[in-house]
């Protein structure tokens, strides 16, 4: 396993380097999988330049969530996911697919989505991830949880947590979303109780309320 | 009309009762705060994994687990099923390792060895033929009513043959099934269970545990759920993981989390039979249905798994059935949200359907002009249902016969169906509690699918009550509270609304008892209304609920509530109608859904936003196993092919239309109490697509999924392209 020397933060603009929501971004929701599939595994075969080889064994990798900085100890292959949800007891993620097709586990990586599942812990070393946690403080809603609430686009609630964090990204770069905006944009994100009708209305009302207001603590 | 003291409030004096009410539990869950199973963490916590056997039929001759067992880090591995025993299906489970986290358990599955003796096996059904000649087949109920040889000879019916297909698919829970299961001390086990079942599952591992001599007594046995990612019916027993996990945090003496994968989420936790039937129905010229002629076969994996209902709802005087069971290596079957209905229906709708197209008829007055052939009950139901979901999906405007004759290659078609389901309330017990500040808790061992439980719960308590839903604090999901019965079957809300109204009518008559004396009144000349307990007819003559709790001094209330009970609060059989408007391309096979409309019925409604919920989620996981479920078997390999979420498809956000949702309520409706609605909109949604794919291009697609290779298929025989 390599990882890069330097770590230098990244961007909100720049690409990360395991970033499915791209690929997703207008493919439909029910060819994505194996096309990303291929995806991920030649862009991780890819070696960069100024990689230092870790693993097999226990490396100490430091992530920096929802603002805090936590140092573990783990095997490289580790996810972020599984990081996050096994390690630091961080769980609002959910592990549904494992393998970057479902979103449950979607999270914020310098703002950006990601699938924490398919992004290894030790990928995320140097970038800030936001979870659900990390959106409102104690009791708070922000709008778009408000508005899952007020549309009932949740039933068993399972994906909700990858649900509200696909939509706040997804708001934060088209404030301003048409139906077939929403149908596109949020492709990337299965529900099996059927909520996506709650999600588009409540996708519609989050963008009013936050036109030209805060997108949360994103 | 005499009333009964726990009877609902008439329309008009309803505050809460069939208001539209946010789930009170959507906080927690928009805010990722929700605990599942899954999030479970115990000091300690183990994780474990199941190595499965890799074919369907097998006998297992040697098993090896020493390399796992030495590996560091790991802390327990059982055999579940050793050597000499006989494997039925793919996926099933043979040895289970506990590990200090996930990665070793996995290395610890991969370094056990099995060495398998491979047995013949079947596990594709459609052809049944073959599934006789390979001795798989068993009788599984066959009935003549009337004289359907003669009614089919009569010349002045017109008949219809057909052939109709609906596959196995899979429950594919976003939470996989699974537990943590932990000893607090030697005998006493607690278990955080994703279930569908709380009271029951105690009981249940019990029993399990004791078959692998594990003493343990049901009484120090709790399970938890507060938060279940999905269940559908497949979460009603706990199954061999839920045995396993406590078996290895025994061995182990730590606790243990065993979920399961991914994959063997959808090759063993639960299964949709599938039915397959060639129909023959006939009706005389004006329509009426005269005969029906079914043979139907099907498979739920080795064992039984009962019979789709045929002919579904309407019952021509003249009919035979007969079902065969076919037994396949597949993983067994589960109830899957309404079982066997979807399967009686697509099969039922669809032949009937055919049969129209033949007759020349427009579907709906087809259906109308047999509806008096549905149970009585339900015929004035369905005319009304017909009628309103004809109205919203403009049917007038948009059917066209059979076979969409505008140019181009995008055809455009209407489907209309109907079903039906039960839906009584189930055996429920509550507590509910007033203490003297006023605070009011309302307890049972129940549960909350998503479905909106907790708050019909707080709604039902806080109506009788007199006071706003956040007043009531709902405690379930716990098996040390009062029993309730599993969720499965829509019979949850029936029976936790009643048994929560008996249980708050009877603390309220206690709290006016000790609130009369003050108000100078006997208690029955006092009301709760609007946070207030007062004397009837005498506004001026008031407490507030605060007030009114305190004068119970030291005092707490503590009724028990139950169901079945006294009075009519709960009621069972409901109908539905259901229209699809869908657009096929005919170059590409590939089908739209344009819109969907639901009118159902499910007596009174206690949250109309969460019943709402249910019934816009019916239909899109209806679109789902119209246009793109199916676990697909391999018969070389004896495996399913699409055991992960990538080729097991579900409808993403784009998928699914318009959805057009009208819940019939008021007179005619409400008084017919609380019914289930968990199961009856998801029922329709694969007969009404198939009609409206079958409308649009012409020729019917005989089995579901609707994907474009079967779409093009059908298009080859005949229809428009
Ligand atoms: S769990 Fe990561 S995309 Fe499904
Ligand atoms: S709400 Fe249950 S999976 Fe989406």
């Amino acid at each position: 396993m390599r990882r890069k020397k330097d770590r230098p933060r990244k961007t909100a603009s720049e690409k990360p380097s395991l970033t499915r929501r791209d690929f997703l971004k207008g493919a439909g929701v029910t060819v994505s999988g194996g096309l990303l599939g291929k995806s991920i595994v030649a862009d991780a075969a890819q070696p960069e330049s100024k990689n230092e080889i870790v693993g097999p064994g226990a490396v100490p990798v430091t992530l920096r969530v929802n603002g805090k900085v936590h140092k573990l100890n783990i095997e490289p292959r580790v996810t972020l996911l599984d990081a996050l949800r096994d390690r630091l007891d961080i769980t609002g993620s959910k592990k549904v697919c494992d393998r970057a097709t479902c979103g449950a586990c979607t999270m914020l990586m310098d703002r950006k989505p990601v699938y924490g599942c398919t992004v290894l812990a030790i990928e995320a070393e140097g970038h800030e991830i936001t979870t659900i946690e990390g959106l409102a403080a104690d009791d708070k809603l922000t709008p778009v949880m408000a508005a899952f609430v007020n549309h009932d686009a949740q039933q068993c609630g399972f994906c909700t947590p990858g649900f509200v964090m696909a939509c706040t990204a997804f708001l934060e770069r088209n404030p301003n979303p048409s139906l077939e905006d929403i149908e596109k944009g949020l492709g990337g994100n299965l529900c099996r109780c059927g909520t996506y009708w709650g999600v588009r209305h409540a996708v519609l009302q989050a963008a009013r309320e936050m036109k030209g207001g805060s997108h949360g603590n994103v | 009309m005499a009333t009964c003291k726990y009877d609902w409030p008439e329309a008009g004096g309803r505050e809460l009762v069939g208001k539209r009410i946010d789930r009170i539990d959507g906080p927690e869950k928009a805010s990722g705060r929700a605990k599942y199973t899954y999030d479970t963490h115990r000091p300690g916590l183990l994780i474990a994994k199941l190595l499965t056997c890799p074919y369907a039929h097998a006998k297992i001759k040697s098993i090896d687990i020493s390399p796992a067992q030495s590996l560091p880090g790991v802390k327990a591995v059982l055999v579940i099923q050793d050597a000499g025993s006989e494997i039925q299906w793919a996926g099933d489970e043979i040895v289970a390792v506990a590990a200090v986290n996930e990665d070793i358990a996995e290395d610890a599955r991969r370094r056990i060895k099995v060495e398998y003796e491979q047995l013949p096996h079947l596990v594709r059904e459609e052809d049944l033929e073959r599934a006789q000649a390979n001795g798989r087949t068993k009788p599984a109920g066959e009935e003549t009513v009337g004289d359907p040889n003669k009614a089919f000879q009569d010349p002045d019916v017109v008949i219809s043959k057909g052939f109709y297909g609906i596959p196995v698919i899979t429950h594919c829970c976003l939470e996989a099934h699974g537990n943590v299961a932990e000893w607090t001390d030697a005998k006493t086990l607690k278990t955080w269970s994703s279930t569908q079942n709380v009271s029951g599952l105690p009981g249940q591992i019990g029993a399990g545990l004791r078959r692998q001599k594990v003493n343990v007594d049901d009484s120090n046995i709790e399970t938890v759920c507060q938060y279940i990612g999905g269940g559908f019916g497949s979460k009603v027993f706990s199954r061999p993981w839920g045995i396993v996990a406590a078996q290895l945090a025994k061995m182990a003496g730590k606790p243990v989390k065993l979920m399961l994968d991914r994959d063997a989420e959808l090759e063993i936790a639960g299964a949709r039979p599938s039915a397959f039937a060639k129909i023959s129905v006939a009706a005389k010229k004006d329509g009426t249905l005269a005969a029906w002629d079914s043979e139907s076969w099907g498979t739920g994996g080795v064992g039984p798994a009962g019979h789709p209902p045929l002919p579904y709802v309407l019952q021509p005087p003249n009919t035979h059935w007969k079902h065969t069971m076919v037994a396949a290596n597949i993983g067994p079957s589960r109830a899957w949200r309404a079982p066997n209905h979807p399967q009686g229906c697509l099969l039922t709708m669809g032949a009937l359907d055919d049969l129209a197209a033949k007759l020349e008829m427009d579907p709906v007055e087809f259906l109308m002009k047999n509806v008096h052939l549905a149970p009585k009950l339900l015929t004035k139901i369905y005319s009304e249902e017909l009628q309103k979901a004809a109205e919203l999906a403009e049917w007038k405007k948009n059917w066209h016969p059979r076979g969409d004759k505008t140019p181009g290659h995008t055809k455009r078609g209407m489907g209309v169906s109907l079903h039906t389901w039960g839906g009584r309330g189930h055996t429920s017990t509550c507590n509910v509690i007033v203490r003297p500040d006023g605070s009011v808790t309302v307890r049972l061992g129940s549960q909350d699918l998503g479905t909106g439980t907790r708050t019909v719960i707080a709604i039902s308590v806080a109506e009788t009550f007199g006071l706003p839903v956040e007043a009531v604090k709902v405690e379930i999901g716990d098996s040390k509270y009062p029993p309730d019965g599993a969720s499965g079957g829509s019979t949850t809300v029936g029976g936790v609304s009643a048994s929560t109204r008996r249980g708050a009518v009877d603390a309220l008559g206690e709290l006016f008892a000790a609130v009369a004396p003050s108000l100078g009144v006997p208690p029955d000349q006092l009301e709760a209304h609007l946070g207030l307990i007062r004397v009837k007819g005498d506004a001026s003559k008031s407490l507030t609920w605060k007030q009114a709790c305190s004068k119970l001094g030291v005092k707490t209330i503590q009724t028990t509530g139950r169901n079945p009970g006294p009075c009519h609060l709960n009621d069972s059989g409901v109908g539905g109608v259901q229209i699809a408007d869908v657009s096929v391309d005919t170059e590409t096979g590939q089908v739209k859904v344009n819109r969907m409309v639901a009118a159902q019925d499910c007596g009174l409604i206690i949250d109309l936003k969460t019943a709402e919920s249910q019934v816009y989620g019916a239909l899109i996981m209806g679109i789902c196993y119209s246009l793109f479920e199916e676990k697909i078997m391999d018969e070389t390999l004896g495996q399913m092919l699409n055991p992960n979420m990538e080729f097991y498809k579900l409808a993403g956000i784009g998928d699914i239309g318009e959805l057009v949702v009208h819940m019939m309520t008021g007179p005619g409706y409400d008084e017919r109490g609380v019914i289930g609605l968990g199961e009856p909109p998801v029922i329709s949604p694969g007969a009404a697509i198939s009609n409206a794919v079958a409308n649009a291009i012409g020729v019917r697609v005989p089995t579901l999924p609707l994907t474009p290779d079967r779409v093009l298929a059908a298009l080859d025989k005949g229809g428009l392209a």
